[in-house]
Order: C-alpha cells, then sequence, then structure tokens
C-alpha cells in the first residue's frame, strides 16, 4: 500500500504539471481545453523523434541508474520549447480569431477538440499506434527503500524535475511583472484590461507556459512508462478532475488536486482492473461536482 | 464494378449517414436548441447498442453459453430494442444532469466525456456483463423474412429512412411548441429565461435526456445494421466527434441540417478511401489517420469561416410569425 502511494505520487506530479497548465488556461482563457492531453502526447513524440534521430549523433549513454543520457537532458528542454510554441501557434491560427468573432467559450472548446484529433492523428501518420519506449529492452533497478518500498531512480528524478518545475513557475507568478499580470487576469480580466495590462501577451505567456509544462508531463510519462499516441487522451479526465478540484485557475490547487487524483488512481489497483484507472479520477470528479463544486480552493458558493 | 454492386454500395452507405442522421438529430436537440455541451455521444451510442441487443437476443444456451456472457437475454422483437435503448439511455442522462446541469456548460462536457470513456472500459473489463471485449454477434435483423440475405439492406434502409423521419418530425413539433421555445431562449440567454420565471434546470435535464433518447435509437440502429458490437466500436472519434462535425457542417439550430450534414460527411468520409489508392504502400495501413485528419481540419474551417453551417439556423419556429 505505501508501495502504491509513493507511485501514486510519481503519477500524481505528472498529473499535476499537467493540470497546472490546464488550470492556467482554463482561469485565465476561460475555456476547457480539450488538446492539453495531446500537447503532453506531442511533447513525448517530438523528444522521442530528438531521442532516437535528430540527436542520434550523441552517444547513448546513461547517467548512472537512470535510463537515459545527453540525448534526453538536450531534447527534454527542447521539446518543452516547441511545444509552448505550437500552444501559441494553435492560439494564433484558431482561438485568438474565435475570441474576436466573439464566439463563446463553448465553440473555443470544441475548436480545441478539433485541435486535439488534428495533433493524435498527426501522431499516428508520423509513428502508427504502437507503444514506444525512449529506450526499448534496457533494464531498469529498482532501488529498495526501507519498510519494502522499491522505487526506480527515474522515478525520483520525475519528482525532482516536477518540483523544480513548480517552484520556477511559482517564483515566476509571483516575483515577476508578466507572472503579476497574469495573475490579475486570472482574477478579473475586465480589471486587468483597465489597468493597462496587455491581454493579449498575458495570452501568449499563458499558452507557452501551459504548452511547455504539458511537454514536460508528456515526456516524463514517456520516461516513467511508455508512449503511446492515445497516453494524452487517458490524461484528459484525470487532468481536468485534479483541476476542478484544485479549482479552476489555481495553481497550487492544480497541484494538490493531480497528487489526489494519482495516489486515488494507483491505490485503487489493489481493488481494481489497473485499466480502471481513468474511471476512478471520473468518479472522483463526479464526487467533488456534487460536494463542493468549486473545488477545495474555491469557498462556499 | 457492375451496376448492381454500385447500388448496393451506395445503399450501405445510406443506411450509414441515415444511423448518423439520427445522433446528429439527438446531438441537435442537446446543443443546437438549448445549447447543451455533450461529447460524449459515444457513450450513449454503446449503451443504446447494447441495451437493444441484449433485449433482442435470447440468452446463450448450451455450448454457447460456455463462450458468450451476457447478462441478460431477453429475445423480444426489434421495436423493444429500440424502446429499451431509448429508455437507458434516457436514465443515464439523467445521471450525468443531476451533478454537472446547474454548473457551466464545460462540466457536462467533461462529465459526458467520462461517462463514454467509463462505458467502454467497462464493456472492455466486464466479461460478465456483454462478452468483454470480443462483445456481442448474431444480432437478429428486423422483417428478414421479406427479402433474401443478399438484397436485406434495401428492407433496412427503408426502416432507416422511416425512423429519421418520424424522429425529425417529433422534434420539428416539440422545437414548435411553447416547450421548444424555451429551450433556445436558455441557449440565448440563461438568466433573462430565469427571470421569465423559467425552471432552467428543468429544461435542461429534459433536452438532455431527449436527446439521449435519440442517440440510444441510432445506437440500437447500428447495432442491427452491423449485427455484431464490441467496445472498441464507440471509440471517440467514430462515436463523438465525427457526428459533431456533422452537426457543425450542415448547421446546428437546423434539424434538416442536421441530416443533410450526416450524409455529406459520411460521403466525404467514405469518399476519402480512395485516397488509400494513392499512397505509398508503407503508409497505407496508416490512411485512416489522414482520412481523420482531413475532418478535423474541416471542422476547423467550419467553425472559423462558416460557423452557422451549410443551412444555418431557422429563425423562425412559431406559425404566428411570417
Amino acid at each position: 500500500m505505501l508501495e502504491l502511494t509513493i507511485y501514486g505520487i510519481v503519477f500524481g506530479s505528472i498529473i499535476s504539471i499537467g493540470a497546472i497548465g490546464l488550470s492556467l488556461v482554463f482561469g485565465i482563457i476561460r475555456f476547457a481545453n480539450f488538446a492539453h492531453g495531446d500537447l503532453m502526447s506531442t511533447g513525448a513524440y517530438i523528444a522521442l523523434f530528438m531521442v532516437t534521430w535528430a540527436l542520434a549523433w550523441i552517444p547513448d549513454t546513461n547517467f548512472g541508474q537512470l535510463s537515459f543520457g545527453w540525448r534526453m537532458l538536450i531534447a527534454f528542454p527542447v521539446a518543452m520549447f516547441v511545444v509552448a510554441c505550437i500552444a501559441v501557434a494553435l492560439d494564433r491560427i484558431l482561438y485568438q480569431k474565435l475570441r474576436r468573432k466573439k464566439s463563446g467559450p463553448v465553440i473555443m472548446a470544441m475548436s480545441s477538440l478539433g485541435a486535439a484529433f488534428i495533433l493524435r492523428m498527426l501522431i499516428l501518420i508520423f509513428w502508427g499506434a504502437d507503444s514506444l519506449f525512449y529506450r526499448p529492452g534496457i533494464l531498469r533497478p529498482a532501488l529498495q527503500l526501507p519498510m519494502g518500498v522499491k522505487i526506480r531512480p527515474d522515478q525520483i528524478l520525475i519528482l525532482v524535475t516536477v518540483s523544480a518545475l513548480v517552484i520556477l513557475l511559482h517564483l515566476f507568478l509571483q516575483k515577476t511583472k508578466l507572472g503579476k499580470a497574469m495573475r490579475a487576469t486570472a482574477d478579473n480580466m475586465e480589471l486587468a484590461l483597465v489597468s493597462g495590462i496587455d491581454t493579449e501577451r498575458v495570452i501568449i505567456m499563458t499558452w507557452g507556459i501551459g504548452g511547455a509544462l504539458a511537454a514536460a508531463g508528456g515526456i516524463l510519462y514517456g520516461i516513467d512508462v511508455q508512449l503511446h499516441p492515445y497516453m494524452g487522451w487517458n490524461f484528459l479526465i484525470p487532468l481536468f478532475a485534479a483541476t476542478i478540484l484544485g479549482t479552476i485557475g489555481n495553481i497550487y490547487g492544480a497541484l494538490v488536486g493531480g497528487l489526489v487524483i494519482g495516489v486515488a488512481q494507483q491505490v485503487s489497483t489493489a481493488f481494481l482492473m489497473p485499466t480502471y484507472k481513468p474511471a476512478v479520477a471520473f468518479l472522483l470528479m463526479i464526487l467533488i461536482l456534487l460536494v463542493r463544486p468549486k473545488g477545495i480552493f474555491g469557498g462556499k458558493d | 464494378m457492375e451496376l448492381g454492386g454500385i447500388i448496393a454500395y451506395l445503399v450501405s452507405l445510406a443506411i450509414m449517414a441515415g444511423i448518423y442522421a439520427v445522433f446528429a438529430l439527438g446531438l441537435n436537440i442537446q446543443w443546437g436548441y438549448t445549447g447543451l455541451f455533450n461529447i460524449g455521444i459515444a457513450g450513449f451510442f454503446c449503451i443504446g447498442a447494447y441495451t437493444s441487443a441484449m433485449i433482442t437476443t435470447p440468452m446463450p444456451t448450451g455450448v454457447y453459453a460456455q463462450y458468450v456472457h451476457q447478462i441478460f437475454g431477453l429475445n423480444l422483437p426489434f421495436v423493444f430494442g429500440l424502446l429499451g435503448a431509448a429508455l437507458v439511455c434516457g436514465i443515464v442522462a439523467m445521471l450525468i444532469g443531476i451533478p454537472t446541469l446547474r454548473l457551466g456548460e464545460d462540466y457536462l462536457a467533461i462529465a459526458t466525456l467520462g461517462i463514454a470513456e467509463t462505458f467502454r472500459l467497462i464493456f472492455n473489463n466486464e466479461t460478465w456483463l456483454a462478452n468483454g471485449p470480443r462483445g456481442l454477434m448474431g444480432l437478429p435483423q428486423p422483417l428478414h423474412h421479406l427479402a433474401e440475405p443478399r438484397h436485406y439492406n434495401y428492407i433496412y434502409l427503408i426502416i432507416i429512412v422511416l425512423t429519421v423521419v418520424i424522429i425529425y418530425l417529433l422534434i420539428e413539433r416539440a422545437i414548435r411548441s411553447p416547450w421548444g421555445r424555451v429551450l433556445r431562449a436558455i441557449r440565448e440567454d440563461e438568466v433573462s429565461a430565469s427571470m421569465s420565471g423559467k425552471d432552467i434546470f428543468n429544461f435542461k435535464m429534459q433536452s438532455l435526456i431527449f436527446g439521449a433518447m435519440v442517440m440510444g435509437i441510432g445506437g440500437a440502429l447500428y447495432a442491427h445494421y452491423t449485427k455484431a458490437i464490441s467496445p472498441s466500436v464507440f471509440t471517440p472519434l467514430y462515436g463523438t466527434f465525427i457526428i459533431w462535425v456533422m452537426l457543425m457542417a450542415g448547421g446546428s439550430g437546423n434539424n434538416k441540417g442536421a441530416i443533410l450534414g450526416a450524409y455529406v460527411i459520411w460521403t466525404i468520409w467514405i469518399g476519402t478511401t480512395f485516397l488509400t489508392d494513392f499512397l505509398p504502400y508503407t503508409l497505407k495501413a496508416r490512411a485512416p489517420y489522414i482520412r481523420f485528419l482531413i475532418i478535423g481540419v474541416l471542422l476547423e474551417f467550419i467553425l472559423l469561416y462558416r460557423p452557422q453551417g451549410l443551412l444555418g439556423e431557422e429563425k423562425k419556429v412559431s406559425k404566428l410569425i411570417e
């Protein structure tokens, strides 16, 4: 059980990092971005492209006990940047035009659903429908921790990476001017506009951060488990569950929400078939909607 | 291909498009008239198909019972299958509506998406329920004794056309009633509708249930056409996404548009199979993805440049305004 909880925290930290981006977009641009999961897969596959092809000239060595080396270390930030650009490009091509036409949030959500399918079809066209690995056939030794808990070095690294990204984001939102502008826009779009905040710039930054974090989440999942074209789609329900649990627009809530959903999904495998993991997230979400629709940080309405 | 082959091909195309027209009509009640964002159509598709399948097939006996498991098998006529599918879908819709319809429109979308995925997981994993991933086979076809098996599709086409016409007339009737006008008022401005003393939650619930029941009938029609169903059929692509594209292409808020959209998009979808011939050998297996990519891009173009679809909404639905 303890082991499942720890795996849940690892898995949950990946959900968290996706949910933080989703929550930011939801809070600032104000629509449910159904393409967020597929941005995660896109990031994972771009990293795969770099590791297996673009960076193939770099010797394929591992860092100590980890399952990857220099290739992934370079591919990781590059994929984050590329997906950030893709997210901003989608906004310029689709959502910005819809915003100008004053199409409602539902039309934007539908457009994002279309974008999700387009991204997934591109992945399927280039890589096919099979599961892939960054390093096929590698032995992944587990470390023995006290109380009989086994954990892979990769999993520790995932926790470290997620923590670092969250701290960076926290500092950005609290200390920089643009970060403060983003929080203000999330709080009240009209008031932010009147105060002279360049909301278009805030929107670009939001997509950039959301896309970069999604890519990071996708790659970390790929390192931990495997790559699959539908991985992002399967993440969508846990992502939304975490976002709603942690109150839409609240990144700290999304962090907590992701961990809760991740632990709940992993621990449920002690009683249920592992394939039911998305259903567990879904049931939790319905429960939250019934009991506290504004999430844990939302206050009573 | 000889003429008979071409006609048979067109008939099968018309049947599938007709089944999709039923889904598009169901979605039109929810989205076109009430503004309910249901992206879990595949869930109702799945439940409708399985319900009708289990109502119309007998419980497996003898050797079959070892290989085929299903929770019940009533061996009733086709019509009961349709009605049962509608009933069960209506109940499921109500259960989804209770936690979500008081909240923003996004919540319904997320919840319907979740229910669709959950039902697919359940039918896949619980073998005792409906034979797990292998699904159910040998579903009965109505009036099959009237024609030879190779001509049966003509009869099924008539059944489909009749069903589409009946559902169309029913929805038109409902939409032109005071009830339908309240739905459109809610879609346009919830606050004003509420201030006129309309119970928003109840009206939304009725619309959600009505639409879901129509979708259930669509699922049943599909099941008895293909005679075999398995959970892998009810994917978000074939079960939800393409239906949205159909309604948006034809014109949401217009029942004729919903039917037209279903036929146009299904024809495009089938028409793009010729793409496969032009692809290099290595890409042939991936042709469906390229075809779906085209459908996805088409949706984005519609949303950006022709959000009203081909026909657009009928603005005047009252006989009193001319």
